[in-house]
């Protein structure tokens, strides 16, 4: 209930993207039937992949289900607007798209990416996690993820507010407050 | 003082010519060290928020390798352009530095590489010599600010840093954080977690950014 938008009436999108990371594992777990069929089990329609420098060419027939549509891409300009007709986004870690998907209110599932020299990145992803903003995953452990997934435990990210940093600088700096 | 308005032609260019710093001490030149991806998305969220009018004229330094981010402050600048008057916002710059690391790049070719940026570096803050500067990660800004916190011992110029740690470092501070902050290179530095602010005392903790 409550799923708005969308020109087609019962079409949904999981959104899946590496932004411009090469993040392989993650592209071919989604590729497996067993994400394929979860995801479909539970409503999803559509599978649109942004693989960004990865190499794994996702198989573009999908499942027993022939109305299920999978799809790929490497870059887009308008990222935005592939997140705003999402149902679902399915996500690397990087704080860009984590952040630009809990503004648009969208069900997120993390995947950290496990290859990274510094991975520092789960950080964000665990502790927003905790927070009940996303689910966090591994790529192995995707599929689990959204057989438990509820969608409806998630709670919506308050956004942060730059004016304390703003007025802190400025009042270090001798600007009057106002 | 018009200096603000001498400054319009020189919004475009990549190179700095020698601009002309207003004398009145209602505003400050910045420099703003753009990181990449959501590095840069945090920055403007500050910059948004922050008086234009007292923090002009703005440079903006981004990695050689990222184009993205002169981009996204280009956009920033023209939309401030389109609410206020030049000489109230004042002028930006925007220039490209080399990096000192790449992600992903191995902590000991950085060594090499960033002595590169370090030369590099020193020929920028000659030319702008900020008054203020605004970084937020990664690597880029270390050369910068080195330079900048070096100016400041040897009383040539005082330039007073601000560093914002990027809201992804919940646990520990970035490698750049870290430097700035066991080091007393910045004047305040910034945390987006609380848990952050408690490990390392000397931060700031007011919130998000994001």
């Amino acid at each position: 209930m409550g799923e708005k938008g969308g020109t087609m009436k019962d079409k949904r999108v999981v959104f899946v993207t590496v932004g411009t990371t090469c993040f392989d594992a993650l592209v071919r777990a989604v590729d497996t039937p067993e994400v394929k069929n979860e995801l479909f089990k539970k409503g999803y329609t559509n599978i649109m992949i942004q693989m960004g420098r990865g190499s794994y060419i996702p198989t573009k027939s999908a499942v027993e289900n022939e109305s299920a549509v999978l799809e790929y891409f490497t870059f887009s300009s308008s990222i935005a607007d592939y997140l705003k007709e999402a149902s679902l986004v399915i996500s690397h870690a990087g704080s860009g798209s984590i952040f630009e998907t809990l503004r648009l209110g969208k069900p997120l599932i993390v995947v950290v990416n496990e290859d990274l020299m510094d991975n520092h990145q789960s950080e964000l992803a665990e502790e927003l996690a905790e927070r009940k903003h996303l689910l966090c995953a591994r790529p192995q452990t995707l599929y689990e993820t959204i057989a438990y997934m509820d969608t409806r435990s998630l709670v919506p990210y308050e956004p942060g507010d730059a004016e304390p940093v703003a007025k802190l600088i400025s009042r270090y700096l001798g600007f009057p407050d106002d | 003082m018009i200096a603000g308005s001498l400054f319009s032609s020189e919004r475009q260019s990549f190179l700095s010519s020698k601009p002309l710093h207003s004398k009145s001490p209602l505003s400050l030149s910045t420099l703003i060290v753009l990181g990449s991806g959501g590095h840069t998305a945090e920055m403007l969220n500050l910059l948004y928020v922050l008086q234009k009018e007292r923090f002009k004229p703005r440079y903006y330094i981004a990695a050689a390798t990222d184009n993205m981010s002169l981009q996204k402050a280009h956009v920033f600048e023209d939309s401030l352009l389109g609410k206020e008057t030049l000489e109230e916002v004042g002028g930006a710059e925007f220039m490209q530095i080399y990096r000192s690391r790449e992600v992903g790049q191995s902590y000991i070719t950085s060594v090499g590489t960033t002595l590169v940026a370090i030369a590099h570096a020193l020929r920028l803050m000659i030319k702008i010599r900020p008054q203020v500067i605004l970084c937020n990660g990664p690597g880029t800004c270390i050369p910068l600010c080195a330079i900048a916190f070096l100016f400041k011992v040897l009383g040539i110029k005082w330039s007073s840093i601000f560093y914002v740690e990027s809201i992804a470092r919940v646990k520990k501070l970035s490698l750049s954080g870290l430097l700035l902050y066991k080091l007393h290179m910045a004047d305040q530095l910034f945390v987006q977690w609380p848990q952050l602010k408690e490990k390392y005392p000397r931060t700031h903790y007011v919130g998000r950014l994001m």
